[in-house]
């Protein structure tokens, strides 16, 4: 009975191997297709978070069509030509009807400075500037639909471009102050962003592999764990969160100036957006 | 507000073999989370079938429940011998249906 027993059991053994076999050979192939992006992915030894996600996420990131970051890429295309607000205007009447060569590259030199205020701006910021001064439309709320869908269309047109934020000049005041929000001890962990990011990438912090932190040219990117498109402030929000500090509002000065550091640091990386994170 | 990508490809071989994809924003809501404020479940929201007709004719559905991810793909094959359209519903379980369009010509 025993010996019985035992043989089968070997006989599932076998079989639980061969199917692990073939598990190993499939991600082996998904591994090697991903070489060559790898390779793109990474400048001057800054690494972008796809070096440290599952090669069945890059898999996702890669297709366009199994990407689901595109269903927002194709509800900026719609909004991008609707009239909105008192002035009768869309986005189209101004930049023209084809984006893809009026704002390609727009995404990679934002945070930018904004004369006017003597403030820093960023893409989100931007966009609803432009709703309510020229087209005297409301602005759209922070993760809203709307304004995800504009943001991940505008990053989307200037996929492959390297990023290339300006921090000199003017800007260096507010570049300084993101560095230092950078490295500024937060909460009751008693942590800043570059103790995870700058001191320990490619270690796990329980089950997750810590990344550089270059997230300047993949954001706004769908995320599996939010089922969809989030901000680059919902991600410093929840990092604020895990480190148990109170997070600013989204689109807070602290986070622009942020932002703009983090950008800096994805300096040459190619946008990605809609990239496909865990 | 368009909401599914399908992806067909436009010309065919008489008996060849395609692939099809399919892409639909829905918040595939399960019923099991709560709300943080208010402690109270979430009903349920999810698309329960999915459907693909070729020239009027169903070639194939699937029944869907919670544990389907929110903004679901599904793939699958086809085997065309003539011209058609292609037509994918998904029913949602509040009764509302989102379709979608294809053509192919089959040389």
């Amino acid at each position: 009975m025993t010996r019985k027993g035992n043989k089968s059991m070997g006989a599932m053994g076998g079989l639980a191997a061969l199917a692990g076999a073939a598990g190993l050979l499939l991600s082996g192939l998904l591994i090697a297709n991903q070489a060559a992006a790898k390779s793109k992915y990474e400048v001057d030894g800054r690494k972008s978070g796809y070096h440290y996600s599952n090669p069945e996420t890059n898999e996702m990131q890669d297709d366009d069509f199994l990407n689901p970051g595109m269903l927002w890429v194709q509800r900026g295309i719609a909004l991008w030509s609707k009239v909105d607000g008192a002035a009768g205007k869309s986005c189209a009447s101004c930049h023209g009807d084809d984006a893809r060569k009026t704002m390609r590259g727009v995404f990679t030199v934002y945070p930018k400075l904004n004369k006017k205020t003597g403030k820093l701006e960023n893409i989100e910021q931007r966009i609803n500037r432009c709703r309510v001064e020229n087209m005297k439309a409301k602005p759209w709320k922070w993760e809203s639909g709307e304004l995800l869908s504009m943001t991940t269309f505008i990053g989307f047109l200037s996929r492959g471009l390297p990023m290339n934020v300006k921090v000199d000049g003017e800007v260096k005041p507010f570049f300084e102050k993101g560095k230092a929000e950078y490295f500024k001890r937060r909460g009751q962990l008693d942590m800043a962003c570059k103790h995870c990011h700058i001191d320990n990438p490619g270690k796990r912090i329980r089950a997750d592999l810590l990344s550089e932190g270059r997230a300047g040219q993949a954001f706004p990117l769908y995320r599996l764990k939010w089922q969809k498109i989030g901000s680059l402030h919902r991600r410093f929000r929840g990092c604020n969160k895990q480190v148990r500090a109170k997070p600013y509002k989204p689109g807070a000065e602290e986070y622009v100036n942020l932002e703009l550091y983090v950008k800096w640091r994805s300096r040459g990386l190619p946008v990605e957006v809609p990239a496909v994170r865990r | 507000m368009a909401k599914a990508r399908v992806k067909v490809p436009g010309k065919a071989k008489a008996g060849e073999v395609i692939l099809i994809k399919t892409l639909i924003r829905h918040k595939m809501e399960s019923g099991n989370r709560k709300d943080k404020k208010t402690g109270q479940k979430i009903p349920r929201h999810i698309i329960d079938k999915f459907t693909a007709k070729y020239n009027g004719e169903v070639f194939f559905s699937s029944d869907w429940e919670g544990g389907v991810s929110a903004n679901p793909y599904c793939s699958f094959n086809c085997k065309v011998d003539k011209s058609g359209a292609f037509e994918f519903i998904w029913h949602d379980e509040k009764g509302e249906e989102f379709k979608a369009e294809a053509k192919i010509e089959v040389s």
